[in-house]
């Protein structure tokens, strides 16, 4: 019976990402992109959602991972022909190399979860301002190396000739295959261990858990999920260094704490609600009808906007618009009569 | 005369020493908010932003140099005060974690309001352009604002030193920033306290902002924002906790900055950024209290 009110945790984030799916189906293509977005951006919600949101850790590295899974997924799907003229620079090798849709995919979570865990092992002992600001020395290097070096990707240029394959179930897909992993993972003892990490560390040490394993463990899981979702990303419109930086990191972290950085839910509803306010403003820079008013913003309101409620949210409810709790069915209560005979015969 | 190893010269080390200087005032301001908030504030740069477009707009409008000057350092110190009210002491007592976030938030309103409101191109303050022009020392030219800038930094530093070190009111802050619940108990005004924080760290934005703006002319919307990320740095490597571990910190990640820049061929220089990350890393990891702390036991849990 309790693993039956478990269903609704997955099957409601799962229903909302079909949901959004459907809905990209029914829209003109001019729209879609927008859904498509939407989908993406869930599933790098959810990647950076796993770390943080088990962990309780600040972690401003991840949108590195994202950028490492879309260049490897980008540079390997390039025809050879073609790169040989957009990247000059690359290496032989990877000039040479050309690999399928799924299996650039696999690559680039392969090579995020291998880069996280590269860098979680050393700093996974950090914690508080200490880790934030060291992930953030992290995505500043990632942000450096791939705009200048053109042995590995298009530099500052943005890429061009990947095929566009990720349509709206591809990204669905992707956003739900997230969601899975991240909510088996929190079912596992791991993500049980992590959890008692962030809610007392000392009881957590106590109990004979490694807070460090634990730790480093979700943040390469983070990575891997992080990287896919950059390979999902790369496959939907030609990415560029400067939109894998500062920008995104902002968007994605707003997305989670708006969302509420706790729960699966959190992270889903948050990616879903803040993408779908950002897309409208984003539209509304080319005019939008609002039931036949014209709107019309200048460039930017849609951060502005993103931010002013990111603050909101921060200030009047810290734990985010779920409160951090996944969705459950409302408990039948047991009358007190019975709960006192129950009481009374043992 | 060159130093002989390298291509150091006297030229090179004096803008390092410049850029070591606006970053150890940017340091300062940023220790000294988080010494009383336990706030590390980035929208710090946005502050200097701020500050640099009020510049830009009182040149245009033809005001004298230090009307100019005034002007950035009430916009600055308004916004500054603004901001605590609207945002920081809503927020006191959260998690500094919570707290990044937050301020993280205000940079990017802040950022894209200037950016809705200046243009992409932004606009040139060029006031100060004159302090480009070299002096000559001892048959060495080294450019006026970087001792302008070397020696405004240091009677700031000073000045604020003897601030907190002879006043009542630096006491407090002093108190303040050491045990903040202890220091309430024993009569210290806490709004006074940290008011007086975020004016002198306003203060010290908008000087910096003034000197920042010589070296780079053309005011946009991400004016100081890669500074603000390399002072963050610098601070919490140097040690946030006290304000001159955390300014020593700064000063040290501004110097590097400036010599390595200034030594380095470009194909180098462009990983530069890399280098000193990678660094900020490894001290961090050696020594997670920072570098210019003296090591404290293990927190101990009773």
């Amino acid at each position: 019976m309790s693993q039956l009110r478990r269903i609704p945790e997955l099957l409601v984030p799962a229903l909302l990402i079909l949901a959004t799916a459907l809905l990209g189906l029914e829209v003109s293509v001019y729209l879609q992109a927008y859904f498509l977005d939407t989908l993406v951006k869930v599933a790098i919600v959810v990647a950076l959602y796993v770390f943080i949101g088990n962990s309780g850790v600040l972690s401003f590295g991840t949108i590195s991972f994202v950028a490492l899974g879309a260049w490897t997924a980008g540079v390997l799907t390039v025809p050879s022909q073609q790169k040989r003229f957009t990247m000059p620079g690359l290496t032989h090798f990877l000039v040479t190399t050309t690999v399928g849709n799924y299996v650039s995919l696999a690559l680039a979570a392969a090579v995020g979860g291998v880069f996280a865990l590269a860098v979680g092992l050393p700093l996974m002992r950090l914690s508080g301002l200490a880790a934030g600001i060291a992930t953030f020395a992290v995505l500043g290097i990632t942000y450096n190396v791939l705009t200048y070096e053109q042995k590995i990707g298009p530099g500052q240029n943005a890429f061009s000739g990947v095929p566009q394959t990720t349509g709206i179930w591809q990204a669905a897909i992707a956003g739900l295959i997230c969601a899975m992993v991240a909510y088996v993972y929190q079912r596992t003892r791991f993500g049980r261990m992590l959890r008692a990490t962030r809610e007392d560390p000392a009881a957590a040490t106590a109990a004979g858990i490694s807070i460090y394993r634990q730790r480093l463990l979700a943040f390469t899981l983070s990575g891997a999920l992080a990287g896919f979702a950059g390979g999902i990303y790369v496959h939907l419109q030609p990415l560029q260094v400067n939109g894998l930086y500062l920008d995104l990191t902002f968007i994605t972290l707003a997305m989670l704490v708006v969302g509420g950085a706790g729960s699966l839910l959190g992270a889903v509803v948050g990616a879903l609600a803040l993408n779908g306010i950002f897309s409208f403003f984003s539209a509304a820079t080319n005019t939008v009808d609002v039931l036949g008013w014209h709107l019309k913003v200048p460039t930017g309101t849609a951060d502005i906007v993103l931010g002013v409620l990111m603050a909101v949210v921060l200030i009047l409810r810290p734990s985010g618009i779920t409160g951090g709790r996944e969705f459950s069915l409302p408990r039948r209560r047991r009358p007190v009569a019975d709960l006192e005979k129950a009481r009374a015969t043992t | 005369m060159t130093l002989a190893f390298l291509n150091l010269s006297w030229p090179v080390f004096a803008d390092a020493l410049a850029l070591g200087s606006i970053y150890a005032l940017m340091a300062v301001g940023i220790g000294l908010v988080f010494g009383v908030l336990r706030l590390v504030n980035f929208a710090y740069g946005q502050l200097m932003m701020a500050g640099a477009f009020a510049l830009a707009y009182g040149s245009q409008w033809g005001l004298a140099n230090w009307e100019s000057i005034l002007f950035c350092l009430g916009v600055v110190l308004a916004l500054s005060l603004l901001m605590d009210r609207l945002v920081f002491r809503p927020l006191r007592g959260h998690s500094p974690a919570v707290m990044l976030v937050a301020t993280f938030a205000v940079a990017f309103v802040l950022q894209n309001v200037a950016l809705i409101a200046f243009g992409s191109l932004g606009k040139t303050a060029g006031a100060f352009g004159q302090l480009q022009a070299p002096w000559d020392i001892f048959g060495v030219e080294i450019r006026k604002i970087a001792i302008v800038a070397t020696a405004t930094a240091a009677v700031c530093l000073a000045l604020l030193q003897l601030l907190l070190t002879r006043t009542s009111v630096g006491l407090h802050m002093r108190a303040a920033s050491m045990d903040f619940r202890t220091a309430r108990m024993l009569g210290v005004r806490a709004n006074r306290v940290i008011t007086g924080a975020v004016l002198i760290s306003g203060l010290l934005a908008g000087i910096a902002a003034v000197m920042l703006s010589v070296e780079q002319s053309q005011i946009t919307s991400t004016f100081a924002l890669p500074e603000t990320i390399y002072v963050l740095m610098g601070v919490v490597v140097g040690g946030l906790n006290r304000p001159i571990p955390a300014t020593l910190g700064g000063f040290s990640i501004g110097f590097a900055f400036g010599l390595l820049g200034g030594i380095l061929p470009t194909n180098q220089s462009q990983y530069l950024p890399s280098f000193i990350f990678a660094a900020v890393i490894v001290v961090l990891l050696l020594r997670p209290d920072g570098l210019f702390t003296r090591a404290t036991g293990a927190v101990e849990r009773v």
